[in-house]
């Protein structure tokens, strides 16, 4: 039973790592400076690769399957994801926003996972967060360079926020098996993961003058961790899975 | 031979295995390798990856189990030690002079827990400046940063400091 929750636990997690991880490289050759080309390629990778880690998890721990057709052979229902990480990269503003959400919900994430009882996600979270420190110190620094410098950078940073929010307060949906994994010292639930959210981003956001929307106010975009997604994701599924589907069965 | 020689030539073929992105840092000088061990005639090897999603951890894999066999006519096992992480205050000082002859500057020594101000002032290694800042925490592999020297005018990577 146990296992069962861990299981989805860990699949919800890694798929947003894919999933996201995904969108960013789609910014390979398309960044608006050759370092953000660089920085969101380098974070791609480093997604993908926390997402096989988790795979690793489910198959050598919780009898799951190869993490590779795991990855690219599930239906569209099966993925677990966010919707946030779903949508489309769209401007620079939006995935840079996108990144600065997630990513300091992710590093809250694997803070907390330090302390797990389950052994291999507690040890893959010590390893993790030291690479996290650099994603956050990448959106903070742009996130505060592109508010100070006023006008439209300043109004597009803030829009982009707005757009953002309730996206990413779906990062945290509930699920019903929560319950079971606080009481077993799994993770400590996705409320107490939200409110420390808003405390990590809070302070970057007064400093970069940007009004969080208020979090009481905000409706958070659901469905995600059920399987009911956005009509991007079954469009970005097949690209991704695409070359995979040729041959399932060869080896790389 | 005995088992202590074993381990001393393993050691010594370890010392071959190149890093593919550094060719100039070999497993040990990087802390890649936690334990070697010799059971039952068949050495066991213990490592650990820099980053999680290193794309080079099964070629170097592969090249240990390759180069220790062949150093030492044995069955090589390779593993992945779960119980250590690695962090970069695990490379060696002569690992550090060899990156700065290299041309890429060294991580700086940490205390745990790591804060974006210890990037600042990163040493040029081309002409020792400390006048220099971090243009992005991400370079041209996952371990590397890029900086620029304001008194030299280069743009220089380094190996980025990890927790």
């Amino acid at each position: 039973m146990i296992k069962n929750a861990i299981a989805a636990l860990i699949i919800q997690m890694a798929d947003d790592e894919l999933i996201l991880g995904h969108r960013n490289s789609e910014w390979t050759g398309l960044g608006p400076i050759m370092e953000e080309d660089i920085a969101f390629s380098s974070m791609a990778q480093d997604k993908i690769g926390h997402a096989w880690a988790l795979y690793r998890i489910l198959q050598e721990q919780l009898n799951g399957e190869d993490p590779d057709q795991f990855a690219f052979m599930r239906a569209e229902k099966d993925f677990k994801c966010c919707h946030l990480v779903e949508m489309p990269i769209g401007t620079y503003d939006f995935s840079l926003m996108r990144h600065f959400l997630f990513d300091h919900a992710e590093a809250i994430r694997y803070d907390c996972l330090q302390q797990s009882s389950f052994e291999p996600l507690q040890q893959l979270s010590k390893k993790l967060k030291g690479e996290l420190k650099y994603h956050t110190l990448h959106a903070d620094a742009w996130i505060l360079q592109l508010c100070k410098a006023g006008g439209e950078s300043y109004e597009r940073m803030q829009a982009a926020l707005e757009q953002c929010f309730p996206l990413a307060a779906g990062i945290f949906e509930p699920s019903a098996d929560e319950q079971a994994l606080i009481d077993a010292g799994i993770y400590p639930g996705e409320r107490e993961l939200h409110e420390r959210w808003l405390n990590s981003i809070y302070p970057v956001l007064v400093k970069a003058s940007l009004n969080m929307p208020d979090p009481a106010g905000v409706k958070p975009q659901y469905g995600g961790r059920s399987g009911k997604h956005t009509p991007h994701l079954q469009a970005l599924l097949q690209e991704m899975g695409e070359v995979f589907r040729l041959d399932p069965s060869a080896r790389w | 031979m005995t088992a202590e020689n074993t381990i001393a030539n393993v050691y010594n073929a370890l010392e071959q295995v190149m890093d593919p992105e550094i060719p100039v840092l070999n497993v040990l000088d990087l802390g890649m390798i936690t334990d070697v061990a010799v059971h039952d005639n068949t050495v066991q090897i213990k490592m650990i990856p820099t980053f999680a999603a290193c794309p080079a951890v099964s070629f170097i894999q592969q090249q240990i189990r390759e180069i220790v066999g062949r150093e030492t006519s044995l069955p090589v096992e390779v593993s992945i030690d779960k119980d250590v992480h690695w962090h970069s205050n695990r490379l060696s000082d002569t690992a550090k002079e060899k990156l700065r002859n290299f041309g890429i500057a060294a991580p700086q020594i940490h205390e745990g827990e790591l804060h974006a101000e210890i990037m600042l002032n990163t040493p040029c290694p081309h002409c020792s400046s400390k006048n220099t800042y971090l243009r992005s925490p991400f370079g041209s592999t996952l371990c590397r940063a890029i900086h620029y020297c304001k008194d030299c005018g280069m743009v220089f990577e380094q190996f980025k400091p990890v927790q």
